[in-house]
């Protein structure tokens, strides 16, 4: 091999090395879409981080009607299905930072920094930053958004959705 | 023709020893759900459209709901009507209810001269309605279990069942989802129920042709797969005849199990 190209290789090697260094955390912006039905609820939604093999689950926001009286707004909580199974149902009491209210129509953004749990101590693998929203008299919608930790040269990820979620990114903060 | 219709005759007379007169089932009106406290309602008929109330409703007498903490909870707002029998279930622990209607009665078939006798009951009813000595005496045990499965919360593991056929995991109950296999273990007074058949057919047969039953075999650890093709409402069944008796007057002994399971999508 001709030296320079040695030297080009390695430098491209450290630069790959250095870029994927540890990530100050991400954001996550939902689109909540403008459906145009007579009774319109807002959605109930829930972030949460994934491994591939399900193992490690951490959560990132639930939106839900958490301010009814009696907790009733926690009936509808298993209908966001695949997050009542792999992590609401063994809570009882979610963290105040996770949960908030139900939003509007619009995109939002979750900001997750480096020491929040979902990302705190997060051993390196395959992850998955989920997206589920379900909305009363209306349909359910999944996405996923594929997150290897660490990061890697990845800036951000997408997803788009088709009925109940819009557009949805993991974006990468340095 | 003419030559065939005697032997067809013939054979419709060879009944099965036991002929599961009709379909039984509870229908609980939802098996996953959250909040801290919710309600259920059950439906429970008897028919051969399984979640159908179009013959008789479900006598229960011998229903028993269960909480995760083991529990005996009375069911509320019971009824029975024409076609379907029914109640309410107030769940307020986290956890697997189970909701049965389990018996065990005996049947007895005997001859009074040219009569021909029958009479079903309770066990401890036998001598007053059955005489010892009586010509022809057939007495058969029957046990049923008719059950089904509703968590609120996370699942929590349930109590093995020491009489008759009954479902126990791997596979929890109410973790079911449409395109995964669950596996099951079917027991039969507390050991393996071996080489045994499942049918496991799924409601809404009205709104097709085939009935799509799910046919498959207990291994010699009583365990079986089911891959659900689809969400929803599950009827599970097995039976068995055996010798294995409790009542001393009973020759022989059928038990019979069902089990409604609910399967939610992805």
């Amino acid at each position: 091999m001709k030296p320079s190209l040695k030297a080009t290789l390695a430098s491209i090697l450290a630069g790959l090395y250095a870029s994927s260094g540890h990530a100050a955390g991400l954001e996550i912006q939902v689109e909540i879409p403008r459906i145009d039905v007579a009774e319109y609820h807002r959605p109930y939604v829930a972030v949460w981080l994934q491994s591939a093999d399900r193992k490690t689950v951490r959560d990132i926001a639930v939106w839900y009607d958490y301010k009814m009286p009696k907790e009733e707004g926690k009936k509808w909580l298993k209908d966001l299905r695949q997050w009542w199974r792999v992590s609401g149902r063994s809570q009882n009491d979610m963290p105040d930072g996770i949960t908030g209210a139900t939003q509007p129509v619009g995109t939002h953004s979750i900001k997750v920094t480096d020491d929040h749990p979902a990302l705190r101590e997060l051993p390196a693998g395959k992850y998955e930053v989920v997206v589920e929203a379900a909305r009363e008299k209306g349909g359910r919608e999944v996405l996923r958004l594929p997150l290897p930790w660490p990061p890697g040269s990845s800036t951000s990820v997408d997803a788009k959705g088709e009925t109940e979620l819009g557009q949805v990114r993991a974006t990468i903060l340095p | 023709m003419n030559r065939l219709l005697p032997a067809l005759f013939a054979a419709t007379l060879l009944v099965p020893a036991v002929a599961q007169a009709h379909d039984v089932w509870l229908e609980p009106s939802s098996t996953v759900l959250s909040g801290d406290e919710a309600r259920i309602t059950v439906d429970a008929g008897s028919g051969n459209d399984k979640f159908y109330y179009n013959h008789r409703p479900l006598a229960l007498n011998d229903l028993v709901i269960t909480s995760p903490s083991g529990k005996t909870l009375e069911p509320e707002n019971q009824f029975t009507g024409a076609l379907r029998s029914g109640f309410d279930v107030t769940l307020t622990e986290d956890g697997t209810y189970r909701i049965a209607v389990a018996g065990q009665g005996v049947f007895a078939r005997w001859k009074e001269g040219d009569q021909n006798k029958r009479w079903y009951g309770k066990p401890e009813d036998l001598d007053k309605h059955v005489p010892k000595d009586a010509q022809d005496l057939m007495v058969r045990e029957r046990v049923q279990r008719i059950e089904t499965f509703v968590t609120k919360g996370n699942p929590t593991d349930l109590e093995p069942v020491s009489k008759g056929l009954a479902l126990t995991g791997n596979t929890h109950p109410n973790d079911l989802y449409a395109g995964e296999t669950a596996e099951f273990v079917l027991t039969l007074d507390g050991e393996p129920a071996r080489n045994l058949q499942v049918e496991i057919v799924r409601d809404g047969a009205r709104y097709r042709d085939a009935v799509e039953e799910i046919v498959v075999l207990t291994d010699d650890q009583g365990r079986f797969e089911v891959r659900w093709p689809q969400a929803g409402l599950y009827w599970l069944h097995a039976d068995i005849q055996d010798k294995q008796t409790s009542i001393p007057a009973a020759q022989d002994r059928n038990v019979a199990y069902v089990a409604t399971l609910e399967v939610l999508p992805e």
